[in-house]
């Protein structure tokens, strides 16, 4: 039967068509899909496993956010603990500053005062003095008008002076 | 609803139809009585001419090619039509007659007798070949242009069919049975995948430029498992051939009568013969049974006309349905064949260690392959 006896041409043909297939997607067709089946795999595998990474690396972000913001919480607290202490230090140093430039200045002030009383004092006992010497002379001159008084006088200063000498 | 009355519709339509062909054959049929042998030989065989779709006496030539006894020739088949002898120079062909050895086929005639000279004509089975070729190489071409060009961008439609074949046969069968060698047999092992199953569809199509029935023809499938023969063997690994002519059997097995060497020598050539037989007998069977169907109409036309208006219900039925099947058949067909061929250049890959790995290889690919056909 004609069905089971391979004919000779179209084994030949066969053998040449098979070839040239071969050949012509072994050169220009194989490569390039093996290739880029295997690439697109390897990139799809790699992109899980990066993505994978990702999200382990945004769970450890994460974390480490929050243990960030708590360190932050932490310093703001201290900062703001230190700006209080800070500030009550200021406030006492001012105020023992403050005390201390107001005694400097109220102990001048004393000072002052007290140069001030003493002249004041000098010059009233000047003036007083002066008054008296006038007041003195006036009355002396009124008493010296008196010879009797004058000789009275100087008799009373011998005797005070005999008395003294003895 | 609406599907199935269209689909009524569309049989009653065909069964008019080809009611009034029947008829109108049977017009012709009263003088020629049908021959179903005949016809299905004829579609199932090679030709030097390819059939026009509802014409049964023109043909599309084709050109023939023979080295005759005074060197090449090359003619158009339509100059020796009809048993029309052609005269080329010194020699005369013909087409021989049914009565002769060389049935169908070209014959030089040579002191009144016919001989048959070498033939390398371009039939409908090679044009076929050659249009397989185009298409295949074209489709995993464009393919592998637009991997290129679009490298890590998955393909859609069309090209994303395409290349669910390459990776389906790719991952699923030359990776997971070569292993490490499949790189290295992926081109071949897919190049034998693609031609076989295109040629198996192109064999569906009815008309033009498909309706040659390759794979379910004998040279075909013996150069395809020849290919795989020498690609087992060329590449094949020392243990391959230890295991070959000194197996690991008792010694009385192989020593005095090389039983056990015989045997193995015997297998490696069972081995491409059981691809050959196995793809051609698939899809020759599955051509021969759509043409019966198919024939049915015309033979129970000629005994009875409303037989074979009953009788076309049925086989066209039966026939879209094996049509079907074939669909089915040629994929698997191609899927088996690719296979086998991996499975044993696997085999001739594997090392000692391996062996029973690649034994219980061996037995499911068997397995699939008994359960399938």
């Amino acid at each position: 039967m004609e069905l089971f006896t391979p004919d000779f041409g179209l084994i030949f043909w066969m053998f040449v068509a098979f070839g040239v297939l071969f050949l012509v997607l072994w050169k220009f067709a194989w490569p390039m899909i093996l290739k880029g089946v295997d690439n697109r795999a390897d990139l799809i595998d790699k992109g899980v496993e990066y993505a994978q990474a990702a999200k382990e690396q945004l769970d450890n972000a994460r974390q480490e956010a929050e243990s960030y913001l708590n360190d932050a919480r932490r310093q703001q607290a201290d900062i703001l603990r230190d700006a209080d202490k800070m500030k009550t230090q200021i406030i006492e140093q001012a105020r023992v500053a403050a005390q201390a430039e107001a005694q400097k200045v109220m102990d001048s002030a004393k000072l002052q005062i007290q140069q001030q009383q003493k002249e004041a004092q000098q010059q009233f006992r000047n003036q007083v003095s002066e008054f008296a010497i006038q007041i003195a002379g006036k009355i002396v001159q009124n008493q010296m008008k008196q010879d009797q008084a004058q000789d009275r006088l100087v008799n009373s200063m011998l005797d005070e002076i005999e008395k003294n000498n003895k | 609803m609406t599907r199935i009355r269209l689909i009524i519709l569309t049989l009653l339509i065909a069964i008019g139809s080809s009611a009034a062909f029947a008829t109108e054959d049977g017009g012709e049929g009263a003088q020629k009585k049908i021959n179903p042998k005949e016809i299905i030989f004829e579609h199932l065989g090679d030709g030097y001419g390819w059939e026009v779709p509802f014409d049964h006496h023109h043909r599309i030539p084709l050109p023939i090619i023979v080295f005759g006894t005074d060197g090449l020739h090359c003619f158009s088949s339509a100059r020796v039509t009809d048993g029309q002898t052609y005269t080329d120079g010194n020699c005369q062909f013909r087409i021989a007659g049914a009565d002769s050895d060389h049935k169908g086929k070209i014959v030089e005639i040579v002191d009144g007798k016919e001989s048959r000279p070498i033939d390398l004509s371009i039939t409908k089975n090679v044009c076929a070949l050659f249009i397989t070729i185009i298409i295949v190489a074209g489709l995993l071409i464009w393919l592998g242009r637009f991997l290129k060009n679009h490298p890590n961008k998955a393909p859609r439609k069309g090209l994303g069919a395409i290349e669910v074949c390459v990776t389906f046969v790719y991952d699923g069968v030359v990776k997971p049975i070569l292993g490490p060698q499949a790189k290295r047999f992926a081109p071949y092992l897919l190049t034998v995948f693609f031609f076989i199953l295109v040629m198996n569809l192109m064999g569906l199509i009815v008309i033009f430029p498909g309706g040659a029935n390759l794979t379910g023809n004998i040279a075909v499938t013996l150069v395809l498992s020849i290919c795989t023969f020498l690609v087992t063997n060329i590449f094949a690994n020392k243990h391959y051939w230890k295991e070959i002519f000194w197996p690991d059997v008792p010694l009385w097995l192989k020593v005095p009568i090389p039983i056990m060497p015989v045997i193995e020598i015997f297998g490696m050539f069972t081995k491409p013969a059981a691809l050959t037989v196995r793809l051609f007998a698939n899809m020759m069977g599955g051509h021969m049974i759509v043409i019966t169907l198919t024939l049915l109409i015309f033979i129970f036309s000629a005994i009875n006309p409303v037989a074979g208006g009953a009788s076309t219900v049925i086989s066209l039925i039966f026939s879209i349905f094996m049509l079907l099947i074939d669909v089915l058949v040629s994929f698997i067909q191609a899927y088996v064949f690719t296979m086998l061929s991996a499975i044993f250049i696997g085999i001739a890959q594997e090392g000692e260690h391996e062996k029973h790995e690649a034994e219980a290889k061996h037995e499911i690919g068997k397995e699939i392959v008994d359960t399938l056909v």
